[in-house]
């Protein structure tokens, strides 16, 4: 990338320290296949990743059930791979950027109790351990024993083709239990959220801010207007407003 | 504040809301000093751009003074106080678009990027005022405006240069000469350029500086076309020739013009059947775009030249002659304007008086007249050409 196109001064934002160089990390073996499975251009990647990716990766060591829920998404970054695990790997910041998730909260030898909340109040608790961890690269964590549901995650971060920043790519896979927690765990996981999720991420590590229009003025909205905003279904729990007064009370970065 | 409000096809009013405040650490607030009405809103008072919602403040060329910053701007770059014209397009100034100068593409702006995604693969950046699909931001028809990421997109004006010189700076003076950029121009070329609106005219202009030898600008509205005459184009009014392709080719001893440019967009207006199929199509929503002239421009275009489109399309278009357009090996450049490439040396220009932008200007009105001046301005009634609005006039 030209870097002379980036001579001006963005000290505010993490990636303000991008270095020059980028380390090409090495292609991690085995496990992470999923994740090379999803980086690939073509239009089989996804099913790649499905057929010999992320469920032999997942599906190696338990048998998927029927109500598995897999979702995946990915973004460019423009930073190294090492600012973004940084700001991935400090999980207990995450719920300021994923919707749905409460609170991360450290119990000590590489566990960490995860809580998400569902629609009308409802949550969903677990406490996961790390598989792998290695900076820079790959991040994967899976639920313990004893857990509301059967969980989890793996990121992986690449120097993208052409040195042009980091490519970040995300795996999930949830086996809820029957019942009332399916439900609510359902409206928890899918790849759109995902990809809203990482889409934040990338506008919080790349500018410092999440964009947002939430709180602003206008004029007088019809009834019906404000009825289908009640409806909308892809409308998070929780409000922008509220998310970004929680960041700028809580945000360490810049 | 008072603001001009978007309240359904048609309609438009100036309502009192609440005073913009910092939502973001990177935003400033505007007091306006200046406003105007563009061609693009008209595709929104027509209602024919999706996602807006009654409510929205409208508005996108605007410029006035900082009276707030976020903790996050970059004082060296923006401070209060600071008299500043605002660019239409938002960007974040760090993705990979920004970077590239790919202003109006940046990938940060825009948090309804999820909508436009599913209509146009990727989301643009977000725009002022321009429906929710490109951001939902409050426009600038306003007293005052929320700016995200101040430090990159206002420019800071020099003292003593008037408004009126330097607020078209935020949309259509960038975007006609963007539209010139576009057609390749080379020393000796002859550019043809559709519509004598605003953005026309500054193409017109901006064709000239770029080294064009002829214009050939085409409209139907007799004060439109003389404005154009003084820029220096040759005009043609397309309500009286039989055929606009036709008289270039007799205008360009059958060669035809080396760029066309379609500086009229989706709601291109025409005596033909055509126009009459494409304006049911669009009542019943089977086409969004009524696209007359990118037809005539490909059709009229010289072999291996170059069309150029500033107009705004915000969806499907129908019967596109892209025979012609394989066959004669054309190119096709547009996009929103890449506004924060032009800002600073258009001002230079400005500034050594190469041009004083103000001559669009057909009215001043208080905002309260906004309303009225969107019909007017929407018919070309008493030689309409441009509105600035005043917010603070009564
Ligand atoms: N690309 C960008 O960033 C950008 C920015 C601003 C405006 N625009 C677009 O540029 C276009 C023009 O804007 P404007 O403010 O000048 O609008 P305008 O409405 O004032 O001008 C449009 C002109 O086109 C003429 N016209 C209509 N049908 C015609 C035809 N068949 N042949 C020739 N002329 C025809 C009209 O008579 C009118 O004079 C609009 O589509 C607007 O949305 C694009
Ligand atoms: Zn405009
Ligand atoms: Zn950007």
């Amino acid at each position: 990338m030209n870097q002379t196109i980036q001579s001006r001064d963005y000290d505010s934002a993490p990636c303000a320290s991008k270095t020059t160089e980028r380390k090409v990390g090495p292609i991690i073996a085995g496990t992470s296949m999923a994740l090379l499975g999803l980086s690939r251009r073509s239009k089989s990647g996804l099913a790649l990743a499905l057929a010999g990716g992320a469920l032999a990766y997942f599906g190696s060591r338990r048998n998927a059930s029927e109500d598995e829920v897999l979702a995946h998404g990915s973004v460019l970054l423009n930073c190294s791979p090492q600012e973004a695990y940084a700001l991935y790997r400090n999980f207990e910041e995450l719920p300021l950027i994923m919707q749905h998730l409460e609170s991360v909260t450290k119990i000590g030898q590489g566990r960490y109790r995860w809580i998400a909340l569902g629609p009308m109040g409802t949550s969903i608790r677990w406490d996961a351990e790390m598989v792998h961890d290695r900076e820079g690269e790959f991040i994967s964590w899976r639920s313990l024993p004893g857990s509301d549901v059967d969980i989890e995650s793996a990121v992986r971060f690449q120097t993208a083709p052409g040195n042009r920043g980091t490519l970040l790519s995300a795996v999930t896979r949830m086996d809820p239990p029957a019942g009332k927690l399916k439900r609510i765990a359902a409206k928890l996981l899918n790849t759109f959220m995902i990809q809203q999720d990482l889409r934040r991420f990338k506008a919080l590590i790349e500018t410092g801010e999440i964009p947002t229009t939430e709180g602003q003025s206008h004029g007088p909205r019809s009834r019906m207007t404000a009825a289908l905003r009640v409806a909308d279904p892809t409308r998070p729990p929780k409000g922008d407003s509220e998310m970004s007064e929680v960041f700028n009370a809580k945000r360490r970065i810049a | 504040m008072k603001a001009v409000c978007w309240m359904g096809t048609n309609k438009m009013s100036v309502e009192n809301v609440p005073d913009p405040q910092i939502l973001n650490r990177r935003d400033a607030i505007v007091r306006i000093t200046s406003t105007c009405i563009c061609g693009s809103d008209l595709h929104l008072y027509n209602g024919l751009i999706p996602t807006m919602e009654q409510g929205d403040i409208m508005g996108h060329e605007f410029m006035g003074e900082i009276v707030e910053t976020g903790a996050g701007v970059d004082k060296e770059k923006l401070k209060v106080g600071d008299r500043v014209v605002v660019p239409f397009t938002i960007a974040c100034g760090r993705c990979f678009f920004c970077e590239q100068k790919l202003w109006s593409c940046c990938d940060n702006s825009n948090p309804n990027y999820w909508i436009a995604e599913k209509m146009m693969g990727y989301s643009p950046s977000g725009l002022f005022g321009y429906t929710h699909m490109l951001g939902g931001y409050a426009g600038g028809q306003a007293q005052y405006a929320r700016v995200p990421y101040a430090d990159v997109g206002p420019l800071k004006l020099p003292e003593g240069i008037p408004d009126d010189k330097v607020v078209f700076l935020s949309d259509i003076f960038p975007t006609g000469y963007f539209g010139a950029l576009n057609c390749d121009i080379k020393a000796g070329d002859t550019v043809a350029i559709w519509g004598c609106g605003p953005v026309a005219q500054f193409a017109i202009r901006s064709a000239f500086m770029l080294g064009a030898e002829r214009v050939i600008a085409i409209d139907r509205f007799p004060y439109r076309l003389q404005m154009a005459q003084e820029g220096g184009a040759e005009t043609i009014n397309y309500e009286e020739v039989d055929d606009v392709v036709q008289t270039l080719k007799d205008m360009t001893a059958n060669i035809g013009p080396d760029s066309c440019m379609d500086a009229v967009g989706m709601e291109a207006h025409d005596d033909g059947f055509m126009y009459k199929l494409d304006r049911a199509k669009q009542a019943l929503k089977v086409e969004s775009d009524r696209p007359i002239v990118l037809r005539q421009c490909i059709q009229a275009c010289r072999k291996g030249g170059t069309v150029s489109v500033p107009g705004v399309y915000s969806g499907f278009a129908d019967k596109i002659p892209m025979g012609a357009f394989m066959n004669k090996a054309l190119t096709m450049k547009t996009g929103q304007t890449h506004m924060m490439r032009f800002m600073q040396p258009l001002l230079d220009r400005i500034q050594k008086d190469e041009i004083d932008p103000s001559f669009v200007i057909s009215h001043r009105v208080p905002i309260d007249l906004a309303p009225e001046m969107y019909k007017t301005f929407r018919d070309k009634k008493d030689n309409c050409t441009k509105v600035v609005l005043d917010p603070w006039a009564n």
